[in-house]
């Protein structure tokens, strides 16, 4: 045991005696939540759009004036013909062109129907999908609300409740996976590295032929990393507890719980790819294909699962982030317990154990 | 006779924030002589090489390397030297001929002459048999010596080699000197660092450092005669006993 | 320039002896193609929906019956209690509920006021609820029109405001066109930063740049011949991924070539000036690695890869403009795209020119043979 401790503690000199990588380690968690937090974000603020008014009476600059108070949108007045168009859109200065045809509130009164076309720049399906919905929705309440101006109609209105996160905040959605992605990075990759490391210096070999058995030997190096996974996801935790106040609903005790069952997951992986590989690069670029990529994006991390194509939500469900992100996400802000959660939990131990015992085997092929 | 110098070193100083590790050294290396530089590990042998080299910048001291100030002249000294570190330099996922003739190439060789120079070393050095094999597949005694010839591949003027046999067996480490003195016998410079003192006696010239001091410097039999010992190991237990007692 | 191509060989033979090198130059592309293009969508169709229809009426029926119809909603289940809704979005197998209250019919036919529909949103993912939400509100403003048309026969003939969408570049909506290019500045942005990042690391490590370091070759000629093998790799990359982007999801190729290759050339040299950077200030690979990783997370993701530049808040905006992956996302995709042409990227383009006088002057500064 003195000797293990000993062994444990040379490892924690290699992490703490190494200001660069410490002080990634300690700034990374929280760059990110913070990029998360207040920038990486998909709603729509401040467009820049175009007006084309050929019509310029009251009706159009009603609609315009409401288009542009709705804080959707913000004009670039740029634009004064149809030909001019293409080229505001090539040099990316507006996303989207309203339309309005001549005589627009002449013909709206008249013939009781007016015409107004959207143009949006599609080259990003995704933002033209969302600002056209968005204008049509107010072009059609403003067309609901004059027609029943005068009349006693009574409207259906919606009265939406958003559970869980009813501010809409993006970092609830992204604290769980952070963690994750942190975990995965620190228990995995270093570990991987670092172990390959010490077999690329040669050095392995005088840990393995010391005294020491080879369990105690690879325990004792991971045990370090397993310590500043868990000080990580902690400060992970209080930092969106305490600067974007993402709620902890669950049990704590659960939620450190899973973290670590998480760790113990991650460790055995990076010691897995560490037994198959033989330079750090390797290692490196193994866990950046193998771990990274799948971690932030086939978890539901950022972009949700259930939008992807089949065969890749098939490919999701044997990704172990997938199952940790639901784990503490549920934990979290949704307040559940064991009870909804054995099987997510069942996986990710299964997941351990496999992990382990296929180190285990290739190692012993190894000293054979 | 005046001999002519290859390297003057005057007062050399060099610190790493408190820890002095040359202090104040001052020594001359004689044209087409073999210098050994000795000491136990951590006496300050290779921050003085790699001073010599260019590596390193000196704290304070007048040095002179082929004629050129290492404060000024770097690049005219590196022109005029060879250099074979401690640690195992050759690229492991080369071959044999690679290696050659990515050093010449950059010591600005013609391609010509380098697969010419580099036909005649790999015959000499009989390494034809492996010359396309990866340095990887090697033996450890071929590589050293490898890097031996690559150092000086160029012609240097001066070669410094900073405990070249280190985890060599005795009969390639015999070979190994073989090949020094056939250098120094073509007129290059020899300046070897090494903690071997049998091999101490092979040397023209040898220096003894301890913890960063030149406590002895002369031919290895004036040294021996002077501290009135047997052979060299005694001649450095001997000065390392006085430096402790003090 | 002979001393260069004495390195730029050398650079090469250890790049394609490298075993776990090949299948990275060449099989990650097609697979971060494949994957990353399918699963980084926000596309978001088939939202699942519960609908809580408590009133059972023909009016009633008629909404849900609009929530069916629309490509945007799956019914996955029906039930009649909104506290079973509630227990259904807890464990994850719907994202919205749509509860019509008892006497829905009634009150639309007696002209109440405030008939309430409720919805219920898992608003974890804040982004998707919102997008949600305006579905859902879409779909019951075609209801209200429906309503109004039926009670108001007069304006029946009346059909208001019509508005017609166009979408230009892209009328299909189709996501993949839009993530190919930006994936592919991902992919090659990742190998050719990784690769030079770790390159002069580990001859540090194994110590071999000792050697280099007491030749009398001059700093440009060692920094050129680390970066131009790379720059080469780099430029293949993105033609690789071009041809697969191409055959695989055949995205249009509208602007011009040339231009895309010209800037991703200068871009590269950006990059790789930041990778030899990085490795001129760390010891070993592990923390080149973590370092790199870190700064490749922030660029990318504060990039617009994944999410809008235009809806981050100002001071991201400015700090972006420190951030050549940005800039390169942008032009990829304008030239791509929509064609622009070198009028159009000529901010973009000076910018990245600054960029690369700049990085490869830090990088030959900071580059030192002496330690």
């Amino acid at each position: 045991m003195k000797k293990f401790i000993g062994f444990v503690k040379k490892e924690y000199y290699h992490i703490i005696r190494d200001p660069r990588t410490l002080f990634v380690l300690i700034a990374m968690p929280i760059a990110q939540i913070l990029l998360f937090g207040y920038v990486i974000t998909n709603e729509i603020k401040n467009a820049s759009i175009g007006i084309l008014d050929h019509s310029k009476d009251e009706v159009t600059k009603q609609i315009s004036s409401k288009i542009l108070s709705s804080g959707y949108f913000k004009l670039d007045a740029s634009i004064n013909s149809e030909q001019e168009i293409h080229e505001a859109f090539r040099k990316g200065k507006i996303k989207e062109v309203i339309v309005f045809e001549p005589h627009f509130g002449e013909k709206l009164k008249k013939e009781g129907s007016a015409k107004i076309q959207i143009i949006a720049d599609a080259s990003d399906p995704n933002m033209a999908n969302l600002l056209t919905n968005y204008t049509e929705a107010i072009i059609r309440n403003y067309s609901i609300a004059i027609t029943t101006q005068n009349s006693q109609i009574s409207l259906i209105t919606p009265e939406v409740r958003m559970l869980y996160n009813p501010e809409l905040k993006g970092a609830y959605m992204f604290v769980p996976g952070i963690i994750a992605m942190l975990l995965m990075l620190i228990s995995a990759l270093m570990t991987s590295i670092s172990i390959t490391r010490e077999k690329e210096l040669g050095t392995m070999e005088v840990l393995l032929a010391s005294p020491l058995n080879p369990f105690t030997v690879i325990v004792g190096k991971v045990t370090p990393y397993l310590l500043l996974s868990f000080i990580n996801a902690c400060l992970i935790l209080l930092t969106g507890y305490f600067v974007f106040n993402v709620p902890i609903n669950g049990s704590i005790v659960l939620l450190l719980a899973e973290c670590l069952l998480f760790i113990f997951m991650a460790l055995s992986l990076g010691i897995l790819i560490s037994t198959v590989t033989k330079t750090q690069q390797a290692a490196m670029l193994i866990s950046l294909v193998v771990l990274m990529l799948p971690t932030i994006l086939l978890s539901g991390f950022i972009f949700p699962v259930e939008n992807m194509p089949l065969i890749l939500q098939y490919l999701c469900k044997i990704m172990p982030p997938k199952y940790f992100i639901n784990i503490v996400r549920t934990i979290m802000l949704k307040g559940g317990n064991l009870s909804t959660l054995w099987s997510d939990t069942l996986i990710l131990f299964g997941m351990s154990i496999f992990f382990i015992i296929v180190s285990v085997r290739k190692y012993k092929i190894r000293l054979e | 006779m005046e001999k002519e110098k290859a390297i003057t070193v005057k007062n050399l100083v060099k610190k790493f924030g408190s820890f002095v590790a040359n202090d104040n050294l001052t020594f001359d290396v004689y044209k087409g002589e073999i210098f050994g530089f000795l000491g136990a590990n951590g006496a300050g042998k290779t921050t003085a090489l790699k001073i010599l080299c260019g590596l390193s910048s000196p704290t304070s001291g007048e040095i002179n390397v082929a004629g050129f100030d290492v404060y000024t002249e770097t690049n005219k000294i590196k022109n005029n030297i060879g250099y074979m570190s401690q640690k195992f330099s050759l690229y492991e996922d080369l071959t044999v001929y690679e290696n050659i003739r990515f050093y010449g190439g950059i010591y600005g060789l013609k391609l010509k002459d380098i697969r010419k120079r580099a036909d005649e070393l790999i015959q000499k050095l009989g390494l034809t048999n492996v010359r396309n094999e990866l340095l990887s597949s090697i033996p450890l005694g071929w590589k050293q010596k490898l890097a031996f010839s690559v150092a000086i591949f160029h012609h240097p003027k001066i070669v410094f080699l900073d405990e070249p046999t280190g985890g060599v067996d005795p009969v390639t480490r015999r070979e190994f000197w073989d090949m020094i003195y056939e250098a120094a016998g073509e007129g290059i410079t020899i300046m070897v660092t090494t903690h071997y003192m049998d091999e101490a006696e092979y040397c023209n010239r040898v220096c003894i450092m301890v913890d960063g001091r030149i406590e002895a410097i002369g031919t290895p039999s004036e040294l021996i005669k002077n501290q009135n010992a047997e052979n060299m190991n005694d001649v450095f237990i001997q000065l390392a006993r006085k430096v402790k007692q003090k | 320039m002979r001393i260069i191509l004495f390195i730029i060989q050398k650079e090469f033979l250890q790049i394609f002896r490298n075993k776990s090198m090949l299948p990275v130059i060449f099989v990650m592309p097609i697979i971060q193609l494949i994957i990353l293009v399918n699963a980084a969508t926000f596309e978001m169709k088939n939202i699942k929906l519960c609908i809580v229809d408590q009133d059972l009426s023909t009016y009633s029926r008629n909404l849900s019956s609009k929530f069916e119809g629309s490509p945007y909603f799956v019914i996955e289940k029906r039930t009649f209690s909104s506290k079973e809704a509630i227990t259904y979005i807890d464990r994850g197998e719907i994202t919205a509920a749509i509860v019509i209250p008892q006497g829905f019919e009634r009150k639309i036919i007696r002209n109440e006021k405030n008939i309430k529909v409720q919805v219920l949103i898992d608003a974890i993912n804040g982004t998707n609820a919102g997008v949600s939400q305006a579905y859902i509100i879409s779909i019951l403003q075609d209801y209200n029109k429906q309503i109004i048309s039926k009670l108001l026969p007069v304006s029946s003939s009346n059909n208001g405001i019509e508005t017609s969408r166009r979408f230009w570049y892209n009328p299909e909506l189709n996501y993949k066109t839009f993530m190919v290019p930006g994936i592919l500045v991902l992919l090659i942005t990742i190998i050719s930063f990784i690769l030079s990042g770790m390159n002069v690391v580990r001859e540090k490590e194994i110590g071999t740049i000792e050697q280099i370091n007491v030749t009398p070759i001059k700093k440009y000629q060692f920094i050129a011949g680390k970066l131009i093998p790379f720059w080469i790799i780099g430029l293949f990359e993105l033609a690789f991924g071009l041809t697969i982007g191409k055959l695989l999801f055949d995205i249009p190729l509208v602007g011009n070539l040339g231009l895309v290759f010209g800037f991703a050339a200068i871009y590269l040299i950006v990059l790789l000036a930041l990778g030899l950077l990085v490795s001129t200030i760390v010891n070993t690979q592990q923390q080149a690695m973590f370092i790199s990783f870190f700064f490749m997370v922030v660029f990318i993701l504060m990039s617009g890869l994944f999410t809008g530049v235009e809806s981050m808040p100002e001071w991201a905006q400015i700090v972006n403009k420190a951030n050549p992956l940005a800039y390169f996302v942008e032009v990829m995709r304008m030239i791509l795209l929509k064609g622009s042409g070198i009028a159009d990227i000529f901010k973009q383009l000076i910018a990245i020119i600054t960029f690369a006088v700049f990085m490869i002057s830090l990088a030959v500064w900071r580059y030192k043979k002496i330690t």
